[in-house]
């Protein structure tokens, strides 16, 4: 809590309460099953993912045309190789770093840009408020996977491009929801208050609106991880993101996916690491926000 | 309520002309000269010139805005790179398929959605719950390309029941139905989560209110209580239902892109890897704007059943 240094000394009895809340959703996480199940799968997703470089018996690129889809539990290739004779696991591990990066920068872009915008356009109000908020609704003139992929198809594949693309599909949403939550705490009187008796407009808005205002927009942000995700692989999936030979689930499975009449649970296996990991962001970010007590 | 339509209708304009600007800045966002985007890459230098005219390339971009506005506006999309026919034509056939297939799938995943979903809330806690809400989570994780993917392992390669891919050459109902079925249910399952979800906590909401206490207090019976839930909950479910029938049109590329069905997704994914702009233009326009038109029409539909909403 970088916010309860920032505040000045007649202002502790405030600081106390978010501290406590704070405390309260950790124990509530702590004791939620679910979220615990989620919360160490990740953990052991991102582990593996962080140090796949070690983890991995294999160069992820090295491939041996005598052994092209060797199947699953196949000797020294536990889980096989794909359809260059690749090591199916040291894809795996690497393909997660690609996927959880393509995936988790569009939403941390999100939540930051989007915030800022939200909160601007919601405290200001007025112009600045019609503006912004009038030009996110452009974007909402399209569902997210046919605005991810109209970005992309035109800006052509790689990974910045998918970067870019995914960005912009989910900075409106954080700006909507940062917005109205902006709106709502603005017209609470403790604000009003804090105005009357002469906190300038940085203060208010970090120390009174940032503060009741994040929980919300961290809760929808984390709910956009596993879209994200599914979308970031989509896109490679469709040609359009990371670009061979490199690893990434995604584009995994769109390389295997002539190889089912041959070995039908190899190129199952990057689409199962898509759907566990979107699953365990989902359940984290559903603990997340009972947790928090916030509705979305 | 009538002013309530009226400004709704004014409003969907400026989304329009917006998302028409995004995918005018579609040739613009796309690498290189827009020339080249527009242009296969052995074109001669008459024809290079031919579609500056045509494009009006050498004009300033507001007005280059403008003309192309008023051309699409007319349904002239521009022609394919790659095929030379009029991209309007692609769009039409495309569209048709797509709609089909986002009319089925929707319809199997509102009927399913619903059905759980009050179930579960009338059951809370009980294994019809439980088993819901694992559905729902499911439903909003699966990547529905990788489940068309797993569909066409279980039932085309080892059982062999139904078509791996394509849509019937021969218009027989019955192999009609077999080429659908598999895309069907893997579209079905984002919007069969989504919908389970919100049905689930709308009943809960109404079941929570007071009155039906006071239903059952007087006791009716539950065949009874249930109708006015549904009452109570229909302009939510109402919503949602609308929103995922709007994004199951956008949202089939993917899995049309799986199962090689003919519809706009499909078109999409070759002109992606065609690299022909305007039929990628086309598709995106023409979708979007059916996006904006159906929001606009569930939106009005949701004033009509609740007519509280138009007062705000």
């Amino acid at each position: 809590m970088a916010v309860t240094t920032a505040l000045p000394r007649d202002l502790d009895a405030v600081v106390g309460a978010p501290m406590s809340y704070w405390r309260t959703v950790g124990w509530r996480l702590a004791r939620d099953p679910a979220t615990l199940v989620a919360g160490a799968l990740l953990a052991l997703i991102a582990l593996s993912a962080l140090l796949a470089p070690w983890l991995a018996p294999y160069d992820p690129n090295a491939g041996s045309i005598r052994l092209r889809l060797a199947p699953v539990g196949a000797p020294a290739h536990v889980l096989g190789t794909d359809e260059q004779g690749r090591d199916m696991l040291s894809r795996l591990l690497w393909g997660g770093r690609m996927t959880l990066v393509a995936g988790l920068t569009p939403v941390l872009v999100a939540f930051v840009v989007g915030t800022a915008l939200g909160v601007l356009a919601g405290y200001v109000g007025g112009l600045t408020n019609t503006l912004v908020m009038r030009t996110m609704d452009i974007f909402y003139a399209f569902p997210a996977v046919l605005l991810a992929i109209a970005i992309s198809g035109a800006l052509g594949p790689g990974l910045p491009n998918t970067l870019i693309s995914l960005s912009i599909v989910f900075v409106p949403r954080v700006v909507r929801v940062a917005e109205s939550a902006t709106v709502q705490v603005k017209s609470l009187e403790y604000v009003a208050a804090a105005r009357a008796s002469g906190a300038g407009l940085g203060a208010i808005v970090r120390h009174h609106l940032l503060a009741n205002v994040l929980g919300p927009i961290l809760v929808f942000s984390s709910t956009q991880v596993s879209l994200s995700i599914i979308l970031a692989a989509g896109l490679s999936f469709l040609g359009l993101g990371v670009t061979p030979p490199a690893a990434e689930w995604g584009l995994m499975l769109n390389t295997l996916r002539q190889s089912i009449y041959v070995n039908a649970l190899v190129p199952a296996l990057p689409g199962l690491a898509i759907f566990i990991t979107s699953m365990a962001f989902n359940l984290l970010s559903d603990g997340l926000r009972d947790a928090m007590e916030i509705r979305a | 309520m009538w002013g309530y339509v009226g400004r709704r209708l004014v409003l969907a304009i400026p989304t329009l002309l917006g998302a028409s600007v995004i995918v005018f800045a579609m040739v613009h966002l796309a690498p290189g000269d827009p020339i080249a985007a527009v242009l296969p890459v052995d074109a001669s230098k008459e024809q290079v010139e031919l579609v500056k005219q045509v494009y009006g390339f050498d004009k300033p971009l507001p007005v280059q805005y403008l003309k192309w506005l008023a051309r699409v506006s007319t349904g002239d999309l521009g022609k394919s790179i790659a095929t030379r026919r009029a991209v309007i034509l692609d769009v039409r056939d495309a569209l048709t398929n797509s709609l089909v297939l986002a009319l089925s799938s929707s319809l199997l995943a509102f009927a399913l959605g619903i059905a759980l979903g009050l179930l579960a809330a009338f059951w809370q806690g009980r294994w019809v719950d439980k088993a819901a809400s694992a559905m729902a989570v499911i439903g909003v994780s699966v990547p529905h390309y990788w489940a068309g993917i797993i569909l066409i392992i279980v039932f085309s390669v080892w059982l062999n029941w139904l078509p791996a891919m394509g849509a019937a050459n021969d218009p027989g109902l019955r192999e009609y139905l077999r080429h659908i079925a598999l895309p069907t249910v893997a579209l079905a399952l984002i919007p069969l989560g989504v919908i389970t979800r919100v049905v689930r906590s709308a009943a809960l909401d109404v079941l929570n209110q007071e009155f039906v206490l006071a239903l059952r207090a007087k006791g009716l019976v539950s065949r009874r209580v249930f109708t006015h839930v549904v009452k109570n909950a229909a302009p939510q479910i109402l919503t949602v239902v609308g929103l995922q029938f709007g994004f199951q049109l956008g949202g089939s590329v993917l899995v049309e892109a799986v199962f090689s069905w003919p519809g706009t997704g499909y078109l999409l994914n070759l002109a992606i890897f065609q690299r022909d702009i305007p039929v990628l233009q086309g598709v995106i326009l023409v979708l979007s704007t059916f996006f904006v038109l159906l929001n606009l029409a569930v939106d009005l539909l949701q004033t009509l059943v609740d007519p509280r909403i138009a007062r705000h």
